[in-house]
């Protein structure tokens, strides 16, 4: 099985802060991350490879820089790397953003494309979906836990606001998955000192045949009304407890802080 | 010149600090408290390849350097250093001279399962009356047809009961003084080795500290390790190394401890503003940060000679007396900036202030490192 996975290079949004007197964001010194959910729609991939076998491909369009997530993702099991990378990719919105990535992937050969749900940086949870569009393949969304018969079909839960929903589903397929479908692996130490000698490809606009038109600013018709960030909230606390012990807890939470 | 880390340490960095924060931060306190060795742990770390990081890929280890196995050890030590000796011990005193003294034979025997972490390393030296003057060896090697006899007994090891194999020092020729100690690899399985009392310490409560046994313990030749009578030559140069991982430590417990520091002195009020408004705080912290950073420069400096095959004893024993002695003062202040807090166990400082002792002392006294760099001024 080939399985190519979409990830975004991001500024890891809890180390930002705001500035107090002009309430923008302060992104000097903010460590650069894989995406979360990126990260765990790599995990899919690997855990598939751990007991399939696959060969994974990640992607990732970007500055020079975003080198450093693929490196990453090579260390965590990754097997080949893309970037996609050229000025004119520059000021890409999602449809912009998805159909240089869907270009480069009609290149390659692959039997399953992830991506995670949506990046923590533009919340927009759209680049996913509008690659299955351009490519014109079946897409699962908010993919929770996957199932694998070893052959052709998965079994996919999904996320919605009601519930979960299972479905099946058949390869050609293009899944987003959510950062809390896993706790993605660390990097080996063996796989950092290989994913630094590995080779990325480097794609420009020039290497996969798209319409010049519709990449970067130019083919981007969003326009930004407003951006603000989201407010921060504290980590909180977790407790993994029956319900009706749970029940207790929040009680005594809501009485702790005066609530009830 | 060049103070910056390459590729593959910087990614290697990121991925060791969130370990650490994420899977050795949380247990640490319940080690200490509990004594207990954190095998869990052990298996975690087994997984990512941190058993054998400085060792090539054809023996089974990570094919990394020993920059990334000083990071590994301060960033683990950084948030329990009872850890961060678990791999130093295993890496620096049983993997290290295996693959530097080891026939090719032992390398293929040995290095893959160390490095895998299936197995874990320990190292025997210390004896009752041979500690500083390690010369004073009383456990003996006997060769009886194809086997060694081992009698003795040693003291203070690190991962003892927990190690599957030893490098065990012993006197092969007692009439010729330092020349008549050999070194051997141990299975911990053999008949006649027994795991004696179990150390109860001040600090690094959940590492393993041990009595080992020799009665009668018959040992196959092709387990020398080195030649007959290069025993103390090997320990010496093991524990030059060895300096490498505990200076790392001891750097990691610093810096630990100041990070707990300049935490909490940013929230904790007193006179109606944070304590770290104050110049006292300021200034006290400027010191120890300085100090701190200068540890790392010794321990990376001695890491990075090491690496390149330059002569490094007298920069691992500079590094490890600098280092570990700063550990002493920046924890121990640590414990005064919290004041009453610092003392009790509900904040990580005091912990770190036993811990931290332990650096001053063992793989060779402060006063030994001291001796080492003198013989470098005065040779």
């Amino acid at each position: 099985m080939k399985i190519v996975v979409c990830i975004k290079q991001v500024p890891d949004t809890t180390e930002i802060k705001i500035n107090p007197v002009t309430g923008t964001l302060i992104r000097d010194g903010v460590p650069s991350i894989i995406n979360p959910d990126d990260k765990s729609g790599l995990e899919v991939a690997l855990k598939l490879k751990d007991k399939y076998g696959a060969e994974i491909t990640v992607i990732t369009m970007g500055p020079p820089q975003a080198d450093a997530v693929l490196r990453e993702a090579m260390a965590m099991g990754a097997d080949k790397a893309i970037l996609l990378t050229d000025r004119k990719f520059a000021g890409a919105d999602t449809l912009a953003t998805s159909n240089a990535l869907s270009a480069a992937l009609r290149k390659i050969d692959w039997d399953l494309i992830i991506a995670g749900r949506q990046a923590i940086d533009g919340d927009t949870a759209q680049v996913g979906p509008q690659i299955a569009e351009f490519l014109d393949i079946p897409q699962i969304s908010y993919v929770k836990d996957l199932d694998f018969d070893g052959e052709t079909q998965f079994t996919i839960k999904r996320e919605t606001e009601e519930g979960y929903q299972i479905l099946q589903a058949e390869m050609p397929l293009l899944i987003t998955v959510l950062s809390s479908a896993n706790k993605p692996r660390y990097m080996s130490v063996g796989g950092i000192v290989e994913a630094v000698e590995k080779d990325v490809l480097v794609l420009g606009a020039a290497d996969i045949d798209a319409d010049e038109n519709r990449l970067g600013l130019k083919g981007s018709p969003t326009k930004v009304y407003k951006a603000f960030s989201k407010g921060v909230k504290s980590a909180g606390e977790q407790f993994e407890v029956e319900a009706e012990e749970a029940v207790g807890i929040i009680i005594s939470k809501l009485k702790e802080k005066f609530i009830i | 010149m060049n103070f910056e880390l390459n590729r593959r340490q910087e990614l290697f960095t990121q991925m060791i600090r969130e370990f650490s924060d994420k899977e050795i931060k949380p247990l640490a306190a319940e080690i200490d408290e509990q004594e207990r060795f954190p095998l869990e742990s052990v298996e975690k770390m087994a997984e990512l390849g941190i058993f054998g990081i400085p060792v090539p890929v054809k023996y089974g280890g990570a094919g990394g350097d020993n920059i990334m196995y000083s990071i590994a050890i301060e960033e683990l030590s950084r948030v329990c250093a009872t850890t961060g000796v678990i791999v130093s011990a295993h890496t620096s005193l049983c993997v290290a001279p295996i693959l530097e003294h080891g026939t090719e034979e032992q390398k293929r025997d040995y290095l893959p399962d160390l490095c895998s972490g299936k197995w874990i390393g320990a190292f025997g030296l210390t004896e009752p009356n041979a500690g500083t003057d390690a010369s004073a060896q009383q456990t003996t090697a006997v060769l009886d047809g194809e086997d060694y006899i081992l009698n003795g007994n040693k003291i203070f090891i690190t991962n003892a009961g927990y190690a599957h194999i030893y490098i065990i020092l012993a006197m092969t020729d007692k009439s010729v003084g330092v020349k008549g100690v050999s070194a051997f690899i141990v299975e911990a399985d053999r008949p006649g080795f027994t795991i004696g009392k179990k150390e109860l310490k001040l600090g690094i409560r959940g590492s393993a500290t041990c009595e080992l046994i020799f009665e009668n313990c018959r040992v196959p030749k092709k387990n020398l390790l080195g030649k007959v009578g290069g025993g103390f030559s090997i320990a010496m140069k093991t524990l030059d190394g060895g300096r490498i991982g505990i200076a790392s430590q001891a750097l990691g417990i610093a810096q630990g401890a100041i990070d707990e520091t300049i935490k909490y002195t940013k929230e904790r009020k007193q006179f109606g503003r944070s304590i770290s408004k104050f110049q006292n705080t300021q200034f006290q912290l400027a010191d120890l940060y300085t100090k701190i950073e200068a540890s790392r420069l010794l321990v990376r400096s001695a890491a990075f000679k090491k690496d390149t095959g330059v002569s490094y004893a007298a920069d691992a024993a500079m590094a490890k007396l600098f280092a570990s002695e700063t550990a002493m003062e920046v924890t121990t202040k640590a414990v005064q900036f919290h004041g009453g807090y610092g003392y009790t166990r509900e904040y990580p400082v005091e912990r770190m202030m036993r811990d931290a002792k332990i650096t001053e002392i063992y793989e060779g006294t402060s006063e030994v490192q001291r001796m080492v760099i003198a013989a470098k001024i005065f040779k």
